[in-house]
């Protein structure tokens, strides 16, 4: 196509969106994941079941947009000889744990599981099925973007990274850039493909898809301001009903990466997710790996020729 | 639906789902709603954010499960064990809601001296009128009565057959203020027979049955205890995890009794929601595609009771107090809008045209007769019974004795497939069976009405014309019956006039245009808003449409397709039910479409004040009387009549309406009060009682009576049941569903975009138990039992567990019923599994627990049936009229002149696992 | 940080609901209630979302309901009249009228012979208890009735179900 060397005038900036995905909210219903396919037209990927939780998407990729991760955090049932169910010293154990767990509030997420009470049982004990609907990260500063040779990917007027598929010749640097595995290539047609953040509905005013089906408001969709605010006042809300473990992903900048603009509200650590716990920024390091080809490349050199060649690719590697 | 209407009055959901984010608790049990309504499920979730708390008591740990506070495992099909120790606890604590209990159940009223508890003779479990010969109570028996209450010499349905009467179902009881003491220390007294009937359900003989522990039913029920009173409510959700069940009813009936004692009913973040399964499932009964039912819950005609003519079956089915004393003019209304000019008084208004039962007709028994090869022909229009049916084997086995089976719907499901695609290996060449598909029109492209869980009904409009030759379910009927009329005209035969006479002018007055100004191209579509007119109804003289149910008369002046639709067309132009406005300021929305009754959205809501007509609380004030005004008024339509005054009181010549006091909020009740205990109107007793599911590998540990002592068995080759304690099947099983799949899967498993979510059949088992079976995760395995075994593929997960009951460790596997041998994405059918059997009260199935056995590996002599080809979306065209820049994103994926790199899966960044495995 | 140019396409980008004509409709699906909002354009749906405005589902979807789309436009949907006789082993395609007719005289011939006035007992009946249809739980309201009143009121047939019942 021949679009490629043309340019538009660039549409006036508005106030960065993104989405606030807020985990403890999250019944793992995958509407995202549908409405998504749905308003973009994107094809199924095929019937793969894959025996872990209710996961048969497994990750996100050129045609999925939107993944649910499962995370199941049961404790363990101990059903050993001993146990009694006359009630002589077992319901003690529930006791032992406070009679008064059950009450609102007390693990929040997290479901006080009232099984069996045998002697070491896991009676009262708090059982977790966690869901999160992963995103593209819609990075502030985004190493697709900054790895993209031929200007597809850009960030467009809601700072939302965006790639532009007339332009994209499928080189597939960015799906090694960036570090949470969003960007892959679709055999179809070998661009990559991620998340768009509905680009063509926001700029009717319209709710990106997911965000919009979402029954419970796990995913909202707004002002990035506005949500990092509203974001900050959940985390506070939850700790203050004991949910210590309440945490924001990529709220702000740390440390090479940036901020994300699509940030999640956690209780377990990043990586029970699959998210990285301090993605790396290829550009971060560029100057190193720069060094470090450049002497690789001399030392091979000695060496072999068609060995040089490889110096300077270490970035496709970096993450 | 006699569980919630014994006991409330009317058979339907007492709330709506948006009242749930009011409760201070809500208990879950029998539903799996964050996954099989998550829409809905957006109101518990507020509730919970809101500071409630959320239950769940479930043999299988879900989604739902995930999000409340507090989870109860228990084994399946204990639940009236379970709520039985709850309300013995309230009992026993003195935790019930005084006032309310007095005023608004019947708790006082005293039962006759001939009742016999379960409890007697050596807990037996069984209540007086049990015939042993049998197996059911005797029909009517009158020892339930209260105290003074002659019973009525008028005719019982037996038990064998399952058909509605109202007049049974209200025990003929004729007196308001039946006896009653209200110091509740009568021996007689409902609350002391109460007290005594769950003395027994201690929470640890409860944790004993259950398998959860003792401290789980004492949590469950001190938090219910604490969230309820004049400050606080506590709603109770269930769905077929409750239903499906030889004592479904019962176990509704313990809910309805713990919601009475707590005060919950008819008041805000209270209730008891029936979450039902189907777009119009509620709409289905309503108006009613049952075989003992005509619109309006108006009981089918039926050789069992006296119902010769008209003047028999009125006198037969004639209720003295409450809104069903004017059931002839209910009855005599639905005549006149069926058979119009030719329904006078003379001819009993028709009466003798309609069909009189003598025989369960229902599905299930239905079905039998089929295999039996009693039945010829058959219309199957959107449902899926060689799929979704209890013991699916059996319902195919049926359909293939059929001479003639015509179907409609979207895809070629099971049903439209068995003849040759069973995996039981069948010869086509072998079955008899003339079929004809008809390819039916989708929601969008029809108009007409829904009427969901909460009793809303809403229009939908028709968007566009069906494709090719797919037309509308109403554009079949229509269409063949205006074929018959037209191939039995002229006919003088005596049983052919009720079809000659039926008012049937539903053509459209002029040519139909679609929403984008086109024309529709379907010839001979009815104009579905003047069968809506027509269940409203209207007076015949003047075709004015009526605004209510109050205006119907019984002289012949007044036609009415369903009484308790009316209103919702209540002037030809407008149609309530499509009405789409918002109410700022009030959550009830009463302009957001049409609920029946009136209008009301959450049902007995004149319980939501105290006696004296105040609202219990501030903050829990919905309805309640305005003593300036002299009315009742609130956020709602008051359930009660507008005008009565709380005082108000009957007198013993009082009748009808009259007859209700002013503090009775149960205003379908002769005596106006939630029934704890049920004199009449369910055949398996007056209260529930724990009895083991019928498959069950575990005594009964209260009574000497192990299961439903009126089940129905329908034994045949195909449907074999296990005995109590069947040692070859130690293992419970129970069916539940996904979220990502509907139902048996005709709406879902033709999708790519939900079989990708949800691609293979499975079952979920505890580590423990695949441990013991040598099984590893992701395994194929066996699931067998009496009726037939089945390949799926094992999911082992901690979040099913052992557990403990009768001082052993047992196992439960969970399996969902979404897969068939039709569609997209093929698996074993669950329902092969499960048994036809039916429970007393509305012939219903027991699915939700049996018994069965698994090993590792396939059973090798099942058939595999190939998918359907997997259809990639890319294939999708242009969207018209459209730009290429606003496009669907996706098209980009398909492939063009890009250029091509070299084509392999990228690898996961982070995972090194293959992007996708593709088929 | 250099920004690259927009193209084209990225500048001209806007939602495909302009210009389509929006349809009020319910969701198919479970007994929730969700209100859906259908777009149509050149004689096409070209999407389906929640309506925002319902109390119910304030625009909200589950993945099936997110999934109407796919009923509509579905490569596996059947949109002719099937026909197979007894003992074959194939679908005949058939035109919808022939069908039609069809149906109604095969019932008609099954009623003529089958229909009782009276069962065995000798009870009046008044029925035709030999043909049963099944369905109406997914169906609308005024085609419940039209089943309930033309094959019971108008034919005398008896099994008329769809196995509500909780």
């Amino acid at each position: 196509m021949l679009t490629f060397f043309k340019s538009a005038e660039a549409p006036a900036p508005q106030p960065a969106t993104g989405f606030f995905t807020d985990t403890t909210l999250c019944i793992g219903c995958k509407a995202c994941e549908v409405a998504c396919k749905q308003w973009n037209q994107l094809p199924a990927d095929g019937f793969d079941w894959a025996a872990t939780s209710y996961d048969n998407t497994h990750c996100l990729s050129g045609s999925t947009w939107r993944h649910v991760a499962f995370v199941e955090q049961m404790p363990a049932a101990n059903l050993n000889g001993g146990h009694s169910t006359s009630g002589a010293g077992s319901p003690g154990d529930l006791a032992s744990n406070g009679s008064g767990d059950y009450t609102a509030g007390a693990p929040y997420q997290g479901v006080t599981h009232l099984t069996d009470a045998s002697a070491s049982g896991a009676a009262g004990q708090v059982a977790r099925w966690l869901m999160m609907s992963d995103v593209c990260k819609h990075c502030e500063q985004a190493p697709c973007e900054e790895a993209c040779p031929t200007g597809a990917i850009l960030y467009n007027e809601f700072h939302n990274v965006y790639v532009q598929q007339d332009i994209c010749n499928g080189c597939g640097y960015c799906v090694s850039a960036c570090p949470f595995g969003v960007l892959s290539r679709t055999e179809s047609d070998g661009r990559a493909h991620k998340c768009t953040l509905c680009y063509d509905r926001q700029r009717d005013g319209l709710t990106p898809a997911c965000a919009k089906a979402c029954p419970t408001a796990s995913i909202q969709f707004g002002p990035v301001d506005e949500l990092r605010q509203r974001a900050r006042r959940r985390v506070g809300e939850l700790q203050g009903r004991g949910e210590q473990r309440a945490y924001l992903y990529g709220d702000q900048a740390a440390g090479e990466y940036s901020a994300l603009n699509a940030f999640f509200l956690l209780t377990e650590r990043p990586e029970a997710y699959n998210l990285p716990a301090a993605p790396r920024r290829p550009r971060a390091s560029l100057g190193a790996n720069y060094l470090f080809g450049a002497l690789t490349g001399l030392a091979l050199l000695a060496f072999s020729a068609w060995s040089a060649g490889k110096g300077n690719s270490g970035n496709q590697e970096a993450a | 639906m006699p569980g919630l209407g014994v006991t409330f009055g009317r058979g339907a959901a007492t709330s709506f789902q948006q009242d749930l984010a009011n409760s201070d608790c809500v208990l879950i049990m029998g539903s799996n709603m964050a996954e099989a309504h998550p829409v809905g499920f957006r109101f518990p979730m507020k509730a919970r954010e809101k500071g409630g708390t959320l239950i769940h008591v479930d043999p299988h740990f879900s989604r739902t499960s995930a999000m409340c506070n507090l989870y109860v495992p228990i084994r399946a099909g204990t639940d009236i064990a379970f709520l039985g120790g709850v309300i013995r606890y309230v009992i026993e604590n003195e935790r019930w809601f005084k006032e309310y209990v007095l005023h608004y159940t019947n708790a006082a009223t005293l039962v006759g001296a001939k009742f016999r508890d379960t409890e007697e003779d050596n807990f037996r479990g069984l209540f007086d009128g049990y015939k042993e010969s049998s197996h059911h109570y005797e029909a009517g028996t009158k020892a339930w009565h209260y105290q003074g209450e002659p019973g009525s010499n008028r005719t019982n349905t037996p038990a064998s057959i399952g058909a509605e009467s109202w007049s049974e179902r209200l025990a003929n009881m004729d007196n308001p203020t039946p006896p009653s003491d209200p110091t509740l220390q009568h021996p007689r007294c409902v609350f002391q027979i109460l007290k005594k009937h769950y003395s027994r359900y201690t929470p640890e003989k409860v944790a004993e049955i259950c398998g959860c522990s003792p401290d789980a039913v004492i949590q469950v029920a001190e938090t219910l205890c604490q969230n309820s009173g004049p400050e606080r409510t506590s709603a109770i959700v269930y769905a077929v995890g409750w239903t499906q069940h030889t004592i479904g009813v019962q176990i509704i009936r313990a809910a309805g009794i713990l919601q009475g004692l707590l005060g919950n009913m008819g008041r805000p973040g209270g209730g008891i929601m029936a979450m039902r399964g189907h777009a119009s499932i509620q709409g289905s009964t309503d108006i009613p595609t049952l075989y003992n039912l005509l619109p309006g819950y108006i009981p089918q005609p039926a050789t069992v009771r006296r119902h010769e003519t008209l003047k028999d079956y009125l006198e037969q089915e004639k209720v003295e107090n409450g809104v069903w004393a004017k059931f002839p003019t209910y009855m005599i209304s639905l005549l006149k809008a069926w058979y119009g000019e030719a329904a006078t008084k003379q001819n009993g208004f028709g009466f003798n045209w309609l069909p009189k039962i003598d025989d369960n007709y229902s599905q299930l028994p239905y079905v039998h007769k089929m295999a039996q090869g009693e039945v010829t022909g058959y219309f199957i229009l959107g449902q899926n019974p060689a799929g979704g049916n209890p013991n699916a084997r059996l319902a195919r086995k049926a359909l293939r004795e059929l001479d003639w089976l015509v179907m409609m719907d979207w895809f070629e499901t099971e049903t439209a497939s068995y003849w040759y695609k069973d995996p039981d290996g069948i010869d086509p060449k072998k079955v008899k069976t003339e079929i004809f598909f008809f390819p039916a029109a989708i929601v969008a492209e029809k108009e007409g009405s829904f009427t969901n869980t909460q009793r809303l009904v809403q229009w939908h409009d028709k968007a566009l014309d069906p494709p090719d030759d797919c037309r509308s379910d109403s554009w079949f009927v229509y269409q063949l019956g205006v074929r018959l009329k037209a191939l039995y005209a002229g006919s003088r035969a005596a049983r052919d006039q009720g079809l000659l006479n039926l008012t049937w002018d539903y053509g459209r007055d002029g040519a139909a245009t679609l929403p984008d100004g086109s024309n529709s191209r379907i010839e001979g579509e009815p104009d579905v808003s003047k069968v809506l007119r027509e269940i409203n109804g209207y007076h015949v003289d003047s075709r004015e449409q009526l605004t209510g149910y109050d205006e119907l008369k019984a002289d012949g002046s007044t036609a009415c397709g369903c009484w308790i639709y009316s209103g919702v067309f209540p002037s030809k132009d407008f149609n309530h039910a499509r009405s789409r406005e918002r109410t700022a300021g009030n959550y009830v929305d009463p302009k957001w479409a049409w609920a029946w009754p009136k209008n009301i959205r959450m049902l007995y809501n004149r319980a939501s004040a105290d006696p004296e007509g105040k609202p219990w609380s501030e903050r829990k004030k919905y309805v309640w009387w305005d003593e300036e005004k002299g009315a009742w008024t609130g956020s709602d339509t008051p359930d009660f009549p507008t005008s009565k005054k709380p005082s108000y009181r009957p007198t013993s010549h009082s009748h009808g309406m009259e007859a209700i006091a002013g503090d009775a909020p149960f205003i379908l009740k002769p005596d106006g009060r939630i029934w704890l205990f049920a004199p009449a109107g369910v055949k398996d007793g007056p209260l529930p009682a724990h009895y083991e599911p019928f498959e069950s590998p575990v005594g009964n540990l209260l009574y000497r009576q192990q299961s439903d002592p009126a089940v129905k068995e329908y034994p045949s080759k195909l449907n074999r049941l296990s005995r109590p304690a069947d040692p070859h099947f130690p293992i419970v099983a129970t069916t539940y569903r996904l979220t990502e799949h509907y139902l048996s899967g005709p709406m879902s498993r033709f999708n790519s975009w939900l079989n990708e979510l949800q691609p293979e059949m499975f079952a979920e088992l505890s580590p423990e138990l695949a441990a013991e079976k040598g099984i590893a995760n992701g395994d194929w395995i066996t699931v067998w039992n009496e009726r037939t075994a089945i390949d799926v593929r094992a999911l082992v997960t901690p979040r099913i567990r052992p557990l403990f009951v009768e001082g052993r460790q047992l196992h439960q596997i969970c399996v969902p019923f979404h897969w068939g041998y039709a569609g997209e994405r093929v698996g074993a059918i669950a329902n092969d599994l499960t048994s036809l059997l039916t429970d007393p009260n509305v012939s219903m199935h027991e699915a939700k627990a049996f018994v069965c056995n698994i090993r590792k590996g396939k059973h090798s002599k099942r058939r595999v049936i190939a998918p359907l080809p997997f259809q990639p979306w890319r294939n999708q065209s242009e969207i018209p009229d459209t730009p290429p820049a606003a496009q669907p994103e996706g098209h980009a994926l398909r492939p063009d002149d890009a250029p091509k790199l070299e084509s392999r899966p990228e690898s996961n960044a982070r995972t090194g696992a293959p992007a996708h495995r593709r088929p | 940080m250099s920004q690259a140019p927009f193209s084209p396409q990225s500048a001209a980008k806007h939602s495909r609901l302009r210009g389509a004509v929006a349809v009020d409709s319910i969701c198919p699906y479970c007994a929730v209630g969700c209100s859906q909002k259908v777009y149509v354009k050149g004689g096409k749906i070209i999407d389906i979302e929640g309506n925002a405005e319902s109390p119910i589902n304030e625009g909200t979807l589950c993945p099936k309901g997110a999934n109407t789309f796919q009923l509509a436009a579905n490569p596996h949907r059947i949109t002719r009249v099937r026909y197979r006789a007894p003992y074959s082993d194939h679908w005949e395609e058939k035109p919808l009228e022939w069908a039609l007719d069809r149906v109604a005289r095969r019932l008609k011939q099954t009623r003529d012979r089958e229909y009782r006035e009276k069962n065995k007992k000798g009870e009046v009946i008044n029925a035709l208890t030999s043909v049963g249809c099944l369905g109406g739980a997914t169906l609308d309201n005024e085609e419940n009735y039209l089943m309930k009143k033309l094959f019971g009121g108008g034919l005398g047939m008896v099994s008329i179900e769809n196995q509500a019942r909780i």
